[in-house]
């Protein structure tokens, strides 16, 4: 078997780039803490993920093949959903809850440290059957 | 790289809350400007926020930053107060003081500043994790 970074790398990558994706629309969302009518969002991890693996070869993206042609949006944004909110309506239409989005964002950025970890681990990995074994 | 989009919507929503702070001190400040007639006598602002949705979709980001769609003056009715002896009272012995409610600012002033707080420690915690992205594979 051929040796490959892009195979041995393929989940985590995959899954750093979802976590990036969740972390903008926390962010997103605590930048707006403050916006009247703004409805907090929330990325699927799991329905993301699905999404990403089912993606692999890249041929659902949307090209432009014109300069007249409207950007279109990635595919991920069919995972992102509204917040369901836990507290009545404040008179503003706002739905984000700076603590949960608070905790949401803390949470997401030490599961994507932790996969940064897993990658890592790979590397070191790798590092040692290249080095057969040896220092 | 959408880290840096992070950086991006923290960044607009540190701006947007910087205008507010900047508006609370204004109303705070002028809150005892008095004046001689009706029209001339400051008003509170405050600024409006709005999603910034067509900003998100040119950059194809996935979280909405915020922007500031404009200042408005407070439409609540000015306090008129008979007072003679005030230098800037007018012919009939009134002055207009400014419908500025300070207890209304100050939470404002609070919200604004954790707000501002919470932007910031979005982009620590993303200056954090960028850092260990470009450590990947040194530190062996």
């Amino acid at each position: 078997m051929a040796i490959s970074l892009d195979r041995l790398m393929n989940v985590h990558q995959k899954a750093l780039a979802v976590r990036t994706d969740k972390l903008e629309v926390i962010s997103g969302n605590l930048a707006n803490a403050n916006t009247p009518g703004y409805k907090a969002r929330d990325l699927d991890f799991q329905k993301a993920m699905k999404a990403v693996q089912r993606d692999v070869s890249g041929s659902s993206k949307l090209v432009r093949t014109h300069e007249n042609h409207m950007q279109g949006k990635s595919s991920l944004q069919a995972e992102i959903d509204f917040r369901v909110p836990t507290q009545p309506d404040t008179g503003d239409g706002n739905t984000v809850d700076a603590q949960t989005e608070r905790n949401a964002f803390l949470n997401t950025g030490m599961r994507y440290e932790a996969g940064l970890m897993l990658i890592n681990g790979k590397f070191k990995g790798m590092k040692k059957a290249l080095s057969s074994g040896g220092a | 790289m959408s880290l840096f989009n992070i950086m991006d919507i923290s960044g607009t929503g540190m701006a947007a809350e910087t205008v507010r702070l900047n508006t609370t001190a204004s109303n705070i400040a002028n809150a005892n400007s008095v004046s001689s007639s009706y029209e001339d006598t400051y008003r509170a602002r405050h600024p409006v926020f709005g999603a910034a949705i067509d900003q998100a979709n040119q950059d194809q980001s996935k979280g909405i930053g915020v922007n500031v769609l404009g200042v408005v003056e407070s439409q609540r009715p000015l306090q008129i107060e008979y007072a003679p002896g005030n230098p800037m009272a007018d012919e009939n012995g009134y002055i207009y003081k400014p419908n500025v409610n300070i207890v209304e600012e100050m939470a404002d002033m609070l919200s604004a500043s954790k707000g501002y707080e919470t932007n910031v420690q979005v982009a620590d915690t993303t200056k954090r994790i960028f850092r260990r992205v470009l450590q990947l594979g040194q530190q062996q």
